[in-house]
């Protein structure tokens, strides 16, 4: 599989929203690359006509009746963000 | 008498009904051991105003004849869990001031049943490491000490190792601990007391912070297996909020323990004997077969083929859901934010993210990101949940011969703060025995068993068919009871020399 090198790091640090520097990225890719060469020995494993296993025991997700039951919380929803203004989260500029 | 904080959870329980002693002392005699204790910073946040009011309210409780089944027990609590109106930051920048408004439906579980919170115990940041050396507020400190490096400071094990520390140094009766790869398990050998991860579905995760959801597991530490089983019978139980919450009745796991083990059939699985563990704890797994002959169980060769790729398995599966899961620190709802005028959004974010997550959660962050990036997740991700299916396979067929499994906890003793560093691989190691038990859900019970040639405790892991957590800490009480671990932390011998 491929090398990660700086440009893949500073690639998936953008995907991830993670700020990161060139020199950052140099520091990074070595470490990502010793980790991803050392899974790829899942490589020899034939894993043909397996099925993918998402959860590890099997339970059917239960289900509730469709009613609304939550809510009327606004005070506690709001209470541990940054900035809020008349009873919403407040974010730099998106619109122009 | 014996000092309040040497009691065991199911001594204390007899000694408030019999009126030997308040909740108020006790609670007092843990508050008193933390304040001498703060060395270790084994807690993030303390709590002892809050503890002697709740200790108070309980104490009446009792009187009245309303005691629950852990009425006025001091206990400590994992910084993972959301603990209403007390600050809870999964040791990480990120969280740092935040509040929640809600309580966990486990620490909940625990407060309904009249136990009192000390305070908030330290992790790794987001349960992600097994030192507790990445934790936002600082190393915490083993209270075990290498007989032959005596001034060195060992770590506790992680992520749960804030709550191992002050299980194993008596300023908690109890604590709770989650694991997603070992988390509950390991830190428990490193400081010589016992832990238990339930089968996934036994405890609810709402309200524990989420690392990786088809791993984390939340379970309890305790000096005894025992105290663990009074815990675990509080923590457990069906959970609505939870969709993988299992609709499970829980037994009462502490009345089963004394039931004998004969017949009962222990497998030994041969793959379990990897290159690089110390002959010592080659040497304590061969006493527990002996101690479970000795019991009376049948001893059984059994083989699960992959273990060996459990780990980069693991490295796969975690990293994943953690990138999915961490999302959602993005400086808007809760938690830290770092911004600029004339920032953007994505400034914010990228900004608040880089600034608030330590290098171990960036780098899983990451690996997450980048297999389940287009192009990769066939290659990575869907290949390793596949793997996930041969090794949980392989219990399954290893059940079919076996009821319990035995196995070495960790690979190692405790070991120097600052060591397995160089390199995020070799840290990853130490969970090498416990990671395919997360992977495959099943039960795992840490109990300690024996002491290194340096002093230091080693743990024997048994593990256990989905939702028979009562065969496994049955079995466990017997290693309890063979291996009379009695050794105190180096902590206390140095304070009574």
């Amino acid at each position: 599989m491929s090398e990660i090198d700086n440009n893949t790091v500073l690639k998936v640090a953008r995907l991830s929203r993670l700020r990161t520097s060139e020199a950052e990225a140099a520091k990074i890719a070595p470490e990502l690359n010793g980790i991803l060469t050392w899974v790829e020995q899942l490589g020899e494993v034939n894993t043909d006509n397996v099925e993918p296993l998402p959860s590890p025991v099997d339970i059917t997700l239960h289900q509730r009746e469709d009613i609304v039951n939550d809510g009327d919380c606004q005070e506690d929803v709001l209470a541990n963000a940054y900035e809020t203004l008349e009873g919403f989260y407040v974010v730099p500029k998106v619109v122009e | 008498m014996t000092s309040l904080t040497h009691l065991t959870i199911a001594d204390a329980l007899k000694g408030l009904e019999n009126k030997e002693f308040s909740s108020v002392e006790l609670t007092q005699a843990h508050i008193d051991a933390m304040a001498d204790a703060k060395h270790l910073n084994a807690f993030i946040v303390e709590t002892p105003e809050h503890a002697l009011e709740q200790a108070a309210a309980s104490d009446k409780k009792r009187a009245a004849g309303n005691a629950g089944l852990l009425e006025g027990i001091p206990l400590a609590i994992k910084d993972l869990f959301c603990t209403k109106g007390i600050q809870t930051t999964a040791s990480s920048k990120m969280l740092e001031g935040f509040v929640p408004t809600y309580e966990s439906t486990v620490s909940g579980n625990l407060l309904a049943d009249g136990a009192i919170t000390l305070g908030k115990t330290a992790l790794d940041e987001f349960a992600m490491g097994s030192a507790n050396t990445t934790s936002y507020f600082g190393n915490v400190v083993n209270p075990w000490k290498n007989a032959n490096r005596p001034d060195v400071d060992l770590v506790p094990g992680g992520s749960s190792g804030g709550s191992a520390a002050a299980v194993a140094a008596r300023i908690a009766m109890g604590a709770t601990g989650t694991d997603t790869g070992g988390s509950i398990r390991q830190p428990a050998s490193f400081c010589g007391i016992s832990g238990i991860k339930p089968t996934y579905g036994r405890c609810s995760r709402w309200g524990v912070i989420a690392f990786a959801s088809s791993l984390d597991q939340a379970g309890p530490m305790a000096r005894t297996i025992e105290d663990c089983s009074i815990m675990l019978r509080s923590m457990a139980g069906y959970d609505p909020k939870d969709s993988t919450s299992a609709n499970r009745e829980v037994p009462d796991y502490a009345a089963t323990l004394g039931g004998d083990i004969k017949g009962l059939r222990v497998g030994i699985p041969k793959e379990y004997r990897i290159d690089g563990i110390s002959e010592e704890i080659d040497t304590l797994w061969q006493q527990g077969i002996e101690w479970m002959k000795d019991a009376g169980a049948e001893i059984v060769d059994i083989s699960l083929p992959h273990t060996k790729y459990a780990l980069p398995v693991y490295y796969i599966i975690a990293p994943a859901e953690a990138s999915s899961n961490l999302a959602r620190y993005d400086g808007v709802r809760y938690g830290l934010r770092v911004t600029e005028d004339g920032d953007n959004l994505i400034d914010m974010y990228e900004k608040t993210r880089a600034e608030g997550f330590g290098d171990e959660v960036k780098r899983r962050i990451m690996i997450g990101t980048y297999v389940l990036s287009a192009g990769y997740y066939d290659a990575y991700y869907l290949k390793a949940q596949k793997i996930r299916r041969l090794i949980s396979q392989d219990f399954k067929n290893a059940y079919e011969k076996c009821d319990v499994i035995l196995t070495p906890t960790a690979p190692s003793e405790a070991f120097a703060i600052g060591e397995n560093e160089e390199d995020p691989l070799t840290m990853y190691l130490n969970d090498v025995f416990t990671v395919s038990i997360n992977l495959a859900g099943l039960p795992g019970l840490s109990i300690p068993a024996g002491l290194s040639k340096n002093g230091l405790p080693l743990g024997l892991q048994l593990v256990g068919r989905s939702w028979d957590e009562a065969t496994l800490l049955r079995a466990g009480h017997h290693i309890e009871k063979a291996a009379n671990f009695s050794s105190m932390p180096s902590f206390y011998t140095e304070k009574a020399a």
